[in-house]
């Protein structure tokens, strides 16, 4: 029989074990390295694990500091909703414009005018919305006006707490426009889309696991990049990409997030690492990684990877974020409203 | 005891629905079970144990230990002190209190994790202080500490309530004429009297604490290497399309749940071994 003593000594050592863990955890940051946190939409995981070694080593060699990035990765709606709540970023580095003006409208981390402050929208990167369709193309879906087609499963993430998902909509939103002329009509196609949608992931890479992994529905939604990527990590005898008609210009925006930064004493490193993304070095990562570079010379070194699209803007086609949000995806608005038709 | 009943013949009736229900948990318990291993050593036993290596890994795995070393020591406390309140006394609010207890099984894990959100979160209530101190609670390891302590409270209490009414407040009353303090009596007594129950509870608690997903993914801010649990870290390898690891961090939770089983399989043998033999 396991007696008494054995008993105490074994919750005695247990209540220590938990104390060395604590104090363990409290000693990991020492004095020699600078830790920066990057929060950032879903697909741009495999981006920034190839960007933030280069840009720790650069950094290193220029100030003799040691970085350490953090990333945390997520729904670009989500992230920002973290970030307001508290999540405690230097940068971020998001799906859309919107979701970084709703971390400057509910916090003091930053002013409302940081879309100017880096070159292209602060966009260093942009990307487009493209098809992913299963070996073959055998629904042959060739444009959106396939995938209002009865028994066409598409699958695309939620508007509300996905970036991609929003220019998802959008693009969509864009073609049927030019294709019919009114809004009465795109939103009409819009429902008819929505109702082909059997499920709402929360981010982009949800969504990709669930066409590639789970099999399911007959087209994704999906990001460019995100599109080259499950290409080549699960193969290109699986997958084939359809470039629809037209298309929305996709300007994943970055910032620093001033009044965080400043409280960590890390200003200068956030904002030399955000300048990073627009060197020549961190470009061709960025091409590599499938996104489309900014910078001209790298621009043209990719210029074959990627598909000509005719491409609409945000500003251009919707007045900007702001309304395209307001009108769109806030409670009550369009989106809503198609997906209570949809049930 | 069971044990003294009869055996009886097996009708087809019977045989049948043993069948059923071996065939169902075949299908729906071990067969998903087993896939996780099959899925981990797919690529063979190298990679395997290279994912489990993982810098990433391995701090989840730590953070994972760290979490349930704080939590179920908590829930010991609590779960000893409320029990004994509740089994060896009368007092006002007591059905209150049970109820309570209970709270958390009761509401979703997600609700658990928002709470602290809304309590802590720069909106929330306290929010704007701890920014003023630079304290971090929620996006950082106290957030998940806190929130996997409230879902594993009733674990250690649920289990000991029921036993110590059970043994009602008799051997204290004795001990306690015979001249014992409180103190005393309580480690001398009742705690002997407990120990497989406590044990059991323990288990159970720990067992729930290494896997919680829902509360602590709301909390957690899912920062690589730093608050990423086990079962966050498996949901962040599958999306990244790291299957080999997801599931070799995952066959270690099933580990983790496969040896709590036999040692509460045998715990509970022992425990009814004890019991009976203490009856006789």
């Amino acid at each position: 029989m396991v007696s008494l003593r054995t008993f105490a000594f074994a919750s005695v050592a247990a209540l220590g074990l938990s104390l060395a863990a604590c104090s363990g955890a409290s000693s990991q940051t020492d004095g020699g390295t600078v830790e920066l946190l990057n929060v950032s939409y879903d697909p741009t995981r495999e981006l920034y694990e190839e960007i933030n070694p280069l840009f720790a080593a650069k950094w290193k060699e220029e100030t003799g500091q040691n970085v350490k990035i953090n990333m945390s990765h997520g729904g670009a709606g989500k992230q920002a909703r973290a970030v307001i709540d508290g999540l405690d970023a230097d940068v971020v580095t998001l799906a859309l414009a919107y979701d970084i003006d709703e971390i400057a409208a509910q916090t003091d981390a930053l002013s409302k005018d940081w879309q100017s402050r880096l070159p292209n929208n602060s966009s260093p990167y942009t990307s487009t919305i493209v098809f992913l369709v299963r070996e073959g193309n055998p629904k042959d879906i060739r444009d959106w006006d396939d995938l209002v087609k009865p028994g066409v499963q598409v699958i695309t993430p939620n508007p509300k707490t996905s970036g991609g998902a929003r220019w998802n909509f959008l693009a969509a939103w864009a073609f049927a426009k030019q294709r019919y002329g009114r809004d009465a009509q795109a939103q009409e196609f819009v429902t008819r889309l929505f109702r082909n949608v059997p499920v709402l992931d929360s981010g982009a890479r949800g969504s990709t696991t669930t066409f590639s992994e789970r099999g399911i529905g007959d087209v994704l939604l999906a990001w460019e990049n995100e599109a080259f990527l499950a290409q080549k990590e699960l193969g290109e005898d699986k997958f084939d990409i359809v470039v629809p008609s037209i298309s929305i210009l996709a300007e994943p925006p970055v910032t620093v997030l001033d009044g965080n930064a400043a409280r960590h004493g890390t200003t200068e490193l956030a904002k030399a690492y955000l300048e990073f993304l627009y060197t020549p070095e961190a470009q061709d990562v960025i091409g590599r990684n499938f996104y489309r570079p900014t910078a001209e010379a790298v621009k043209a070194k990719y210029a074959r990877q990627f598909p000509q699209v005719n491409l609409v803007t945000i500003d251009g086609e919707f007045g900007g974020w702001q309304a395209a949000q307001q009108r769109f995806f806030n409670d009550g608005g369009v989106f809503d409203r198609i997906f209570e038709q949809r049930r | 005891m069971i044990a003294g009943s009869p055996p009886r013949r097996k009708t087809p009736a019977a045989i049948c629905l043993i069948g059923l229900a071996l065939g169902f948990l075949c299908i729906f318990l071990l067969l998903p079970l087993l896939t996780v291993f099959v899925e981990a050593l797919s690529k063979g036993l190298g990679p395997f144990l290279e994912a489990l290596a993982e810098p990433d890994a391995l701090s989840a795995i730590r953070l994972t230990l760290l979490v349930a070393a704080i939590a179920v020591p908590l829930n010991v406390a609590f779960g000893l002190a409320a029990s004994w309140a509740i089994a060896k006394f009368d007092f006002p609010g007591r059905s209150v209190l049970v109820t309570f207890i209970d709270l958390p099984f009761s509401v979703s894990p997600v609700v658990a994790g928002l709470v602290y959100i809304l309590l802590f979160g720069m909106n929330g209530l306290l929010g704007p202080v701890l920014r003023e101190y630079d304290i971090q609670i929620i996006f950082a390891v106290p957030g998940i500490v806190l929130a996997t302590v409230f879902v594993t409270f009733p674990f250690v209490a649920r289990e000991l309530i029921p036993l110590m009414q059970e043994q009602g407040r008799d051997d204290e009353e004795a001990a306690l004429s015979l001249g014992a303090t409180g103190f005393q009596t309580f480690c001398k007594v009742t705690l002997p009297n407990i120990r497989w129950g406590l044990l059991y509870g323990v288990l159970l608690c720990n067992a729930r604490a290494m896997g919680e997903f829902g509360a602590v993914s709301v909390v957690s801010g899912h920062l690589r290497g730093l608050t990423n649990t086990m079962p966050l870290h498996v949901e962040i390898l599958y999306n990244e399309y790291n299957f080999v690891a997801a599931f070799a961090v995952a066959s270690l939770l099933a580990l983790l749940a496969l040896v709590t089983l036999v040692v509460k399989t045998a715990l509970e043998w022992r425990f009814s071994y004890v019991r009976q033999g203490a009856g006789s």
